[in-house]
């Protein structure tokens, strides 16, 4: 029958192997259940689980899974070791050197060294891998990545080097205050090259993949299932509770629901709107949780933009006249916190100044500064009448957004809109080539720090899709980049945005999900939501 | 009977040829790409993107090695967005599954569409007609986006009987709820089909002969009037056996299956060029090579019908 054991004999056993950080560790009292595995769903088939490939967020928790990079994140989010256990900076924080763990293995059993991270990072940039994340090593800043990405240096130049087995030399051309909180994207993880060179593109499936993380790869079927298995060889398998981890691709959220209702599934997201219900119905199951991505409209400030939309009093009287509370409590109903800044609340080492433009009047006062800015600028109720197009790509949610603020506007402002959706592809195109009046937006961060936020309406960004240009907010952005309090650069920056409106910030996301009560160690506490199997475990129902 | 086989499958090359070369224009005519997201790729980046997937080439060169990869190799490329597959993996995984699926859909919807549209035809205007009659056309209001999402709330989570979705190699557990809701609406179009061609026949001369002959009912159904009933549901059934075995995106979609139909409309969606062209010409084949099936079983039921 049931071997359940209590936790007072696990517990004696972590403290033995000094790895309480790490593994997985079930609170006192409790009882681990028999049945060890955890099943979500995600979306869609992920693009890719080669860690030199990946680009999505769903194919990075499968190989934080498989693979283990030089540093991982805590419960909240924090650096910890992962298969660098030391490190130091040089003075001039250009060059890091990381010790390796000796007992790091491949799930083959051949040991991991520091050859393996200077194979992965140079097939990552360079151009016959094609990475559509060659990118994230430019953005960690490694010397000669520009040159090496556009093939004008062999991969060899690239400003990574094995000094011996244990031993990793990481150079890079600008200190960075957040470069070791970079090393935990799985871009950065080690790919075994004995394996990648024998089985080519298809070295990423069942059976073929080797990787050093705490689970190995044991099916996957596109569009259906893909399944990880406990990995004995793991440097630390002896406090991997988890057994099996399994995700379920489930394109409709609300059949997803249904079959997390029937029990299929641990945790499912929970379909807009459908937060308050299901809060109210099962209270332990139902979170939400801070997401670092943040929602707004952009406004075409360029040539083919409309003229109104030039005027900044025009601008700030569409943001004021927007009830961003009413949307979030109302239409959201899913723990979204309204934004009137880019700079998102939750991201580490940042605070949203309470002086930006508009964030501490009622919305009647901002309503009354609305109506007295477009009167001011001779548009909308007794000037020039104004109609906007909001563009949105197709979906439910996005729409009843757009509605609701078209109201506010025609309210308030008495200013029309009209509303007109392209699917996504042709939406981006329309968007990034300028053809639009006001246009949603939507924005998440590459690593958790303010400037993947503020950097999106620099002149040179590629996401700078209003077509914004303030010499002041790009100074300051460049400042931020060698400046030892990074803090008052970037909370200038959040109130030039809020002040010139070249986008409208409307909220910052939340990530609402259903979690299984019994399934204990997901991290709630940490903003990018990086899970990591190892930490954690199912109890027995009580 | 052959020549005709021969000479069918000799204009079937050419109809691929022009099917790719409309299908290039419209995937190159329709704005972005399989590598546009909404945060642009730097220029390098998407430079050694388009270089590894032939897509700096012009045009006409890009379908003229798609062509000649295909005759020579009969490699349809790898998919552009799903990056750990083949266009020929993602289709050897998948079109299994929906020929699953499809097929025993389609024994389904013959079988008791066939056998309501008799019944409603032979009974008409009793309880049974009006019987047979409604429920087919309940279940063509009923599309099956409708129908999938209830189905699994009725027997994955209040009878527990049948798993909401997966598809685990084909277990017949998994079957069993993409069947009936594939099967429904076609079910519901033969028998309408089926009872008024029914109905016809059974009001034309040779009928009433053989009925004055004092044949019996159920020999004068089987015998002379369920062959002639049966060819405008063949005509109908050529296309709905190749839609059904390609698979539908609702289903895909509701029951996680796998299947191939829920490429035509992501990799439509997701510009995956090589995936959008693989499965057109594998629906393009198999409408050519099951109109033709059609065709020859209509010469068989029918005799006046000459190849």
């Amino acid at each position: 029958m049931t071997t359940r054991f209590t936790l007072a004999a696990s517990l004696a056993a972590l403290v033995a192997t000094g790895a309480l950080a790490q593994g997985a560790m079930p609170a006192e009292g409790e009882t681990l259940s028999d049945n060890q595995t955890f099943t979500y769903r995600v979306l869609d088939e992920f693009p890719s689980i080669d860690p030199g490939m990946v680009e999505d967020v769903e194919g990075s928790h499968v190989a934080r899974q498989l693979f283990e990079g030089l540093l991982n994140q805590d419960a909240e989010g924090n650096v910890i070791p992962g298969v660098a256990t030391e490190w130091e900076v040089s003075e001039d924080g250009l060059t890091y050197t990381f010790h390796l763990r000796p007992e790091a293995r491949w799930s083959n059993g051949e040991p991991v060294t520091a050859h393996d991270f200077v194979y992965a990072w140079q097939r990552a940039a360079s151009p016959e891998l094609a990475s559509p994340y060659s990118w994230y090593l430019e953005l960690m800043q490694i010397e000669n990545v520009s040159e090496v990405i556009a093939g004008e240096r062999p991969v060899e130049d690239l400003g990574v080097r094995a000094i011996d087995d244990r031993t990793l030399e990481v150079r890079i051309t600008t200190p960075l205050p957040y470069f070791l909180q970079m090393l935990t994207h799985t871009t950065t993880f080690p790919v075994p090259r004995a394996v990648v060179e024998e089985h080519g593109a298809a070295w990423t499936q069942p059976g073929n993949m080797v990787g050093n993380g705490a689970y190995v790869l044991s099916e996957r079927v596109p569009q259906e299932r893909l399944v990880m298995t406990k990995n004995p060889e793991y440097w630390d398998a002896e406090n991997v509770i988890l057994e099996e981890i399994t995700a379920l691709i489930i394109n409709d959220e609300n059949q997803a629901l249904t079959r997390y209702l029937a029990g299929e599934l641990d945790q499912t997201d929970i379909p807009i709107g459908q937060y308050p219900r299901l809060l109210a119905e099962r209270p332990d199951e139902a979170h939400a949780l801070p997401n670092l991505c943040v929602y707004y409209y952009n406004l075409n400030l360029s040539e083919s933009g409309p003229e109104a939309l030039k005027d900044q009093r025009v601008r700030q009287a569409l943001s004021l006249a927007i009830d961003r509370d009413l949307l979030v409590e109302n239409v959201l109903a899913g723990g979204q916190v309204p934004a009137y800044g880019l700079g998102h609340w939750a991201v580490a080492g940042y605070e949203v100044p309470d002086d930006l433009f508009g964030m501490t009047m009622t919305q009647e006062e901002r309503n009354a500064e609305a109506q007295r800015l477009m009167q001011e600028a001779g548009y909308g109720t007794g000037g020039e009448p104004l109609t906007l197009e909001i563009l949105y790509n197709t979906s439910d949610a996005h729409q009843q957004l757009a509605v609701a603020i078209g109201q506010m506007w025609k309210q308030t402002l008495g200013v029309d809109t009209t509303l007109a959706n392209m699917e996504w592809q042709t939406f981006l195109d329309a968007r990034g080539s300028q053809q639009y009046e006001v246009a949603r937006a939507g924005w998440c961060a590459d690593y958790n720090e303010a400037s993947s936020f503020l950097d999106i309406v620099t002149t040179s960004s590629g996401y700078n899709d209003s077509a914004f240009s303030n010499p002041e907010l790009d100074a300051l952005m460049l400042e931020a980049r060698t400046a030892e309090d990074t803090l008052p650069l970037y909370q200038q920056v959040d109130r030039i945005i809020a002040e010139q409106v070249p986008v409208i910030p409307i909220y910052f996301y939340s990530s609402n999900i259903l979690m299984d009560p019994s399934i204990r160690g997901y991290p709630f506490e940490n903003a990018q939501e990086n899970w990591y199997g190892r930490t954690m475990y199912r109890v027995a129902e009580q | 009977m052959l020549s005709f086989i021969l000479r069918r499958l000799l204009v079937a090359i050419p109809t691929i040829l022009i099917l790719i070369v409309i299908s290039f224009v419209l995937m190159f005519a329709a704005p972005g790409g399989p590598f546009n997201s909404e945060r642009p790729l730097p220029p390098a980046v998407m430079a050694n993107i388009e270089a590894r997937y032939g897509l700096d080439q012009p045009y006409v060169v890009q379908m003229f090695n798609y062509v000649k990869n295909i005759v020579l190799h009969f490699d349809f490329g790898p998919s552009f967005r799903l990056r750990d597959y083949t266009v020929s993996d993602l289709i050897a995984q998948g079109f299994p599954v929906t020929l699953t699926y499809g097929f025993w859909a389609f024994v389904v919807a013959v079988t008791f569409g066939v056998a309501l549209g008799v019944v409603a035809a032979i009974r008409h205007n009793t309880w049974l007609d009006y019987l047979a009659t409604g429920s087919a056309i309940g279940a063509s209001v009923l599309p099956n986006f409708v129908l999938a999402p209830i189905l699994v709330i009725v027997f994955t989570l209040w009878l527990g009987w049948l798993p909401g979705g997966g598809w685990r190699g084909g277990q017949w557990q998994y079957v069993v709820l993409p069947v009936v809701a594939l099967s429904t609406s076609y079910l519901a179009a033969i028998a309408r089909i089926m009872r008024s061609s029914m109905l016809e026949v059974l009001n034309s001369g040779f009928i009433r002969t053989a009925r004055a002959k004092g044949l019996p009912m159920r020999r004068i159904v089987w015998k002379h009037a369920l062959k002639p009933a049966l060819l405008p549901v063949l005509s109908y059934l050529g296309p709905a056996f190749v839609a059904m075995i390609t698979g539908s995106v609702v289903i895909d979609v509701y029951f996680s299956t796998g299947g191939i139909g829920q490429y035509f409309v992501n990799s439509a969606l997701n510009r995956d060029y090589s995936v959008i062209m693989g499965v057109t010409i594998l629906v393009g084949a198999l409408t050519i090579l099951f109109n033709l099936v059609v065709d020859i079983l209509y010469a068989w039921i029918d005799p006046k019908i000459r190849l």
